[in-house]
């Protein structure tokens, strides 16, 4: 098919400088598309909150394909021939095996061996990789890099990123012209050309589900939306804001920073911050490695105990269970909810919780006290709550290569 | 032959030394190795000119530690005083020098109440020391570990202070974070008393009598004092570098091996372990503990490497400050050097060129701005006037601390070296007015030059600033202030560890310790 030639930069906006928000490289179009106008702040842009209900996008990502505006994701530059060495010390997770074309899930720690964040690491070619995450870090990465020779820059700005998520985001990517991009498994990524730029797509998500995230110069943004979704329109594409991703991610059951842990370089007080084995990521330390950001914390940790446990809860009834506290056997409080939602294909009352630690063995007795409001008359729920072990939703297709009818 | 150690220490300062001495006495196989072809470190010796030598840094004994004397028999093995009880004179460019014997006051043209009050003032401030010193002699409590020992440890000075009695303890707490400038402006009329009292405060510190925490610098210079009586001050017969050859007998005699001229390269690891030292030569020693007589940044960032450490860390060693402000001044003179209505007999003492506080504040505003002080201050010893041997009979060699030279010498110290080292013999002629021409060699070491000779990061005296911030469990960072550090197995037991320099040799006994605590020997 034809594809429409990258246009040129956009002339700024009027009065950009004036505004609080940026505006991504998609904002034309997303605008033109977002029925609702709900906006909002995401790392000095504005993004779509939701373009016209929250379940028509949900259901895209679960049924067709949902486009998602990730350009205001934090991405360093990371480069030189220490790069590897760096990122052991840097990540929690083992490098050795990274290879150019994969991606990797990292979470990364300070000192105390609490979770600034974590993200995907991309080996993008031979001493060249790239952090997608959600905070800032460079003053940390610049700070780790002392005694390595290595090169950081922050390109958030510089790269405009697209998540096309659902169970016909493949046919429609074939369909946009990436031939082969079915052969691409999970956490892999590959340049293809597009428009006569380069166009990288990744086999990546926030959403559990069959899905590819796309990378590509601002300059060819717009024109990457555009054929996109006239690429998808046979396949339901259709755009999906903010609200709809937080809904499937939680079905997931991935954790997101400043929802279900305090990144710790935020806070006053570090007793807050929540290490790797106290957010469900033990997997990602290696212990084998001599040296990374807080192994001698979490060293002692292991030896010690942990103070918290992270748990995907299912709850009874139908009320989500938004900020409640967590008992057992309705009268020790031992936790909270971090993040919460109706889950309409796992059909769950479903929440991610903080737990201190032992609580959350089978045979605890765990409840949630939710609050909900009835025209303004707050009433109370106790709801019996079960552990979960992995993700309310995990779809077949999420793992097969080539995904099915592709 | 691949011998293994217990343990190596790196660097024949005098800390490494005691530090080897212990542990060997204590049975564990220690092997020193010392960059320099002399041990002693800045506490060695150094040849001006051929028959002529000085200290090679430090030239005064504040702070030895008389327990450390006796656990080390050092008297056994050579050390014993040139001259001890050292006066301070400081000097007036009229000949109105004022002598400050222990706690009593001579001189000319002195204010009686100034007198009554120095007795009272040196009284008390050594009471406060005292209880500082306290601290001196162990581990620095950890705050916030939950441990009984450092708790225990906190409670006893917390204790200590109010056994002080309510007027003490009040009084230590208000000058406690005073700067000295108000605290001898309150106590003082004399300028000349103020100010050398002023610049013992700061000497070797990048701060001036107005900085803040200058109290707290002036107690740990008067610990020696408090702990051991009278002035405290002496000198070793045959020259500084007899202390370091009677720490270098003491453990060589306990079965340490000492290796000169063999710089250390690196510190090996093994996974997160320390597990021996590889040499400039690219000779690696194998021992489950190293110990290091070097500073913090040298240890942390040269010999082991930030990146085999965790960024918070290295964070906190590259914030350690230690820019050294401090040179040192020798002169080779052909004849007995006269300092105006100053008899020979003088000449031994400690000699001070600091005439008020404004004086002394002003030497440290340029250094502030990266310039040497157009009016320098000075701390003056004439070593051959008590050591015969350090020159050829009839001459003389002078020593001098002078301040304050900046370590990032603006214009840099290639151009800088020449006009600082004239303007301070030209100050040292307003006080000796023949002393230019008595003058055969001269040599000024700028503390980059301290850097070079003595593989010290920054060329600072003390192996970092003393202040509030680098002081006892913070010192010299958070994470390595009780000796051990990051790197299992790898110890620090330099000036950069509590309780700091001077000559004083606590770091090294204090890290002997915990390494007995926390190390076995084979």
């Amino acid at each position: 098919m034809s594809v429409p030639r990258a246009r040129a930069a956009r002339p700024e906006a009027p009065r950009e400088t004036a505004r609080r928000l940026l505006t991504t490289p998609f904002h034309e179009r997303a605008a033109a598309l977002c029925e609702t106008n709900l906006w909002s702040d995401w790392k000095a842009y504005t993004v779509v909150d939701c373009y016209t209900t929250v379940e028509d996008e949900y259901f895209a990502i679960r049924n067709a394909t949902a486009v998602f505006d990730l350009s205001p994701m934090t991405k360093y530059r990371i480069a030189g021939a220490d790069g590897l060495a760096y990122l052991d010390k840097l990540m929690t997770r083992k490098m050795s095996g990274l290879t150019p074309g994969r991606v990797r899930y990292v979470a990364w720690c300070d000192d105390q061996g609490h979770v600034m964040d974590d993200g995907t690491l991309f080996h993008l070619a031979e001493q060249r990789w790239r952090l997608c995450s959600q905070e800032r870090h460079l003053d940390w990465l610049l700070a780790t890099a002392q005694g390595f020779k290595v090169e950081i820059d922050d390109e958030s700005d510089a790269v405009a990123g697209l998540a096309a998520q659902g169970p016909t985001s493949c046919r429609t990517l074939q369909a946009l012209g990436l031939a082969g991009v079915e052969t691409l498994r999970p956490f892999q990524s590959r340049a293809f050309s597009f428009a006569g730029m380069e166009l990288l797509a990744s086999r990546t998500g926030f959403t559990g589900d069959l899905g590819y995230e796309l990378w590509i110069d601002p300059a060819g943004a717009e024109a990457l939306w555009d054929a996109l979704f006239a690429a998808g329109a046979p396949y339901g594409i259709r755009p999906c804001g903010a609200q709809a991703l937080e809904m499937a991610r939680i079905e997931a059951g991935f954790i997101q920073a400043g929802a279900d842990f305090a990144p710790a370089v935020e806070l006053l007080r570090p007793e807050r911050g929540r290490s790797p084995f106290e957010l469900g990521l033990g997997w990602l330390v290696d212990f084998d490695k001599p040296v990374f950001n807080g192994r001698r914390a979490l060293l002692e940790e292991r030896k010690r105990g942990s103070r918290y446990r992270f748990v995907r809860l299912d709850i009874d009834g139908n009320k989500p269970g938004h900020d409640a506290f967590i008992y057992n056997a309705k009268k020790d409080l031992v936790g909270h909810v971090t993040s919460a939602t109706w889950a309409p294909t796992a059909k769950m009352n479903i929440a991610l919780a903080s737990l201190e630690t032992p609580w959350g063995r089978p045979k605890d007795k765990l409840w949630a006290e939710i609050y909900y409001n009835r025209e303004l008359e707050w009433r109370r729920v106790m709801a019996p709550c079960r552990v979960v072990a992995g993700a309310f939703f995990d779809p077949p297709r999420r793992h097969q290569t080539p995904p099915a009818g592709c | 032959m691949n011998k293994q150690y217990d343990a190596i220490v790196i660097g024949a300062g005098h800390n490494g030394l005691v530090c080897a001495a212990y542990l060997a006495r204590a049975g564990y196989s220690t092997l020193v190795i010392e960059a320099n072809k002399q041990v002693g470190g800045m506490a060695g010796m150094r040849e001006l000119a051929p028959g002529y030598a000085v200290p090679a840094c430090a030239h005064l004994l504040f702070l030895p530690c008389a327990k450390i004397m006796a656990d080390l028999s050092l008297e056994r093995h050579g050390l014993r005083p040139a001259a001890a009880n050292l006066d301070t004179i400081a000097l007036d460019a009229d000949g109105n020098h004022l002598i400050l014997a222990g706690n009593a006051l001579r001189g000319g043209a002195l204010d009686a109440a100034d007198r009554a009050a120095y007795a009272q003032f040196q009284n008390q401030l050594r009471r406060f020391a005292k209880l500082l010193q306290k601290t001196f002699a162990t581990r620095p409590p950890r705050l916030a570990s939950g441990g009984l020992a450092d708790l225990a440890a906190l409670a006893k000075l917390g204790l200590s202070a109010r056994l002080l009695g309510r007027d003490d303890m009040r009084e230590l707490l208000r000058i406690g974070a005073l700067n000295i400038h108000d605290l001898l402006r309150e106590t003082f009329v004399d300028e000349r008393l103020q100010g050398v009292l002023g610049f013992d405060a700061v000497l070797g510190n990048n701060l001036g009598p107005r900085s803040p925490g200058t109290v707290l610098t002036y107690l740990h210079r008067l610990t020696g004092q408090a702990r051991e009586g009278g002035n405290g001050v002496w000198t070793p017969a045959g020259g500084m570098g007899a202390l370091a050859q009677a720490l270098r007998a003491s453990a060589a005699a306990a079965g340490a091996e000492i290796l000169t001229g063999q710089p250390a390269r690196r510190v090996l690891l093994e996974r997160d372990r320390a597990v021996g030292v590889e040499t400039a030569s690219g000779r690696q020693i194998n021992s489950p503990v190293v110990v290091s007589n070097a500073d913090p940044k040298t240890t942390f960032l040269k010999l082991v490497g930030a990146r085999h450490l965790e960024t918070g860390f290295v964070r906190r060693v590259n914030n350690i400050r230690m820019g050294g402000k401090a040179a040192k001044l020798h002169l080779a003179l052909n004849g007995v050097p006269v300092f105006k209505a100053l008899a020979d007999e003088q000449l031994g003492q400690r000699l001070v060129i600091a005439p008020s506080l404004n004086y002394v504040e002003r030497a440290f505003d340029s250094a502030k701005y990266g310039e040497c002080s157009p009016e320098p201050v000075m701390e003056i010893t004439i070593p051959s006037a008590r050591e015969t041997s350090l020159a050829p009979k009839g001459k003389h060699v002078l020593s001098a601390i002078v301040q304050c030279a900046p370590y990032d010498l603006r214009g840099g110290w290639e151009a800088g070296r020449a006009v600082f080292r004239r303007r301070l013999i030209d100050k040292l002629v307003e006080y000796a007015p023949g002393i230019r021409e008595q003058v055969t060699a001269a040599e000024l070491l700028a503390p980059p030059d301290l850097e070079q000779a003595f593989n010290l990061h920054g060329g600072h005296w003390h192996h970092g600033e003393y202040s509030l911030d680098q002081f006892m469990m913070l010192r010299p960072a958070p994470g390595a202030a009780q000796y051990a550090t990051p790197v299992a197995g790898l110890y620090l037991c330099g000036a950069g560890a509590h309780p700091g320099g001077g000559v004083m040799g606590l770091a090294g006994r204090n890290a002997a310790a915990e390494i007995m605590k926390r190390e076995r020997r084979r």
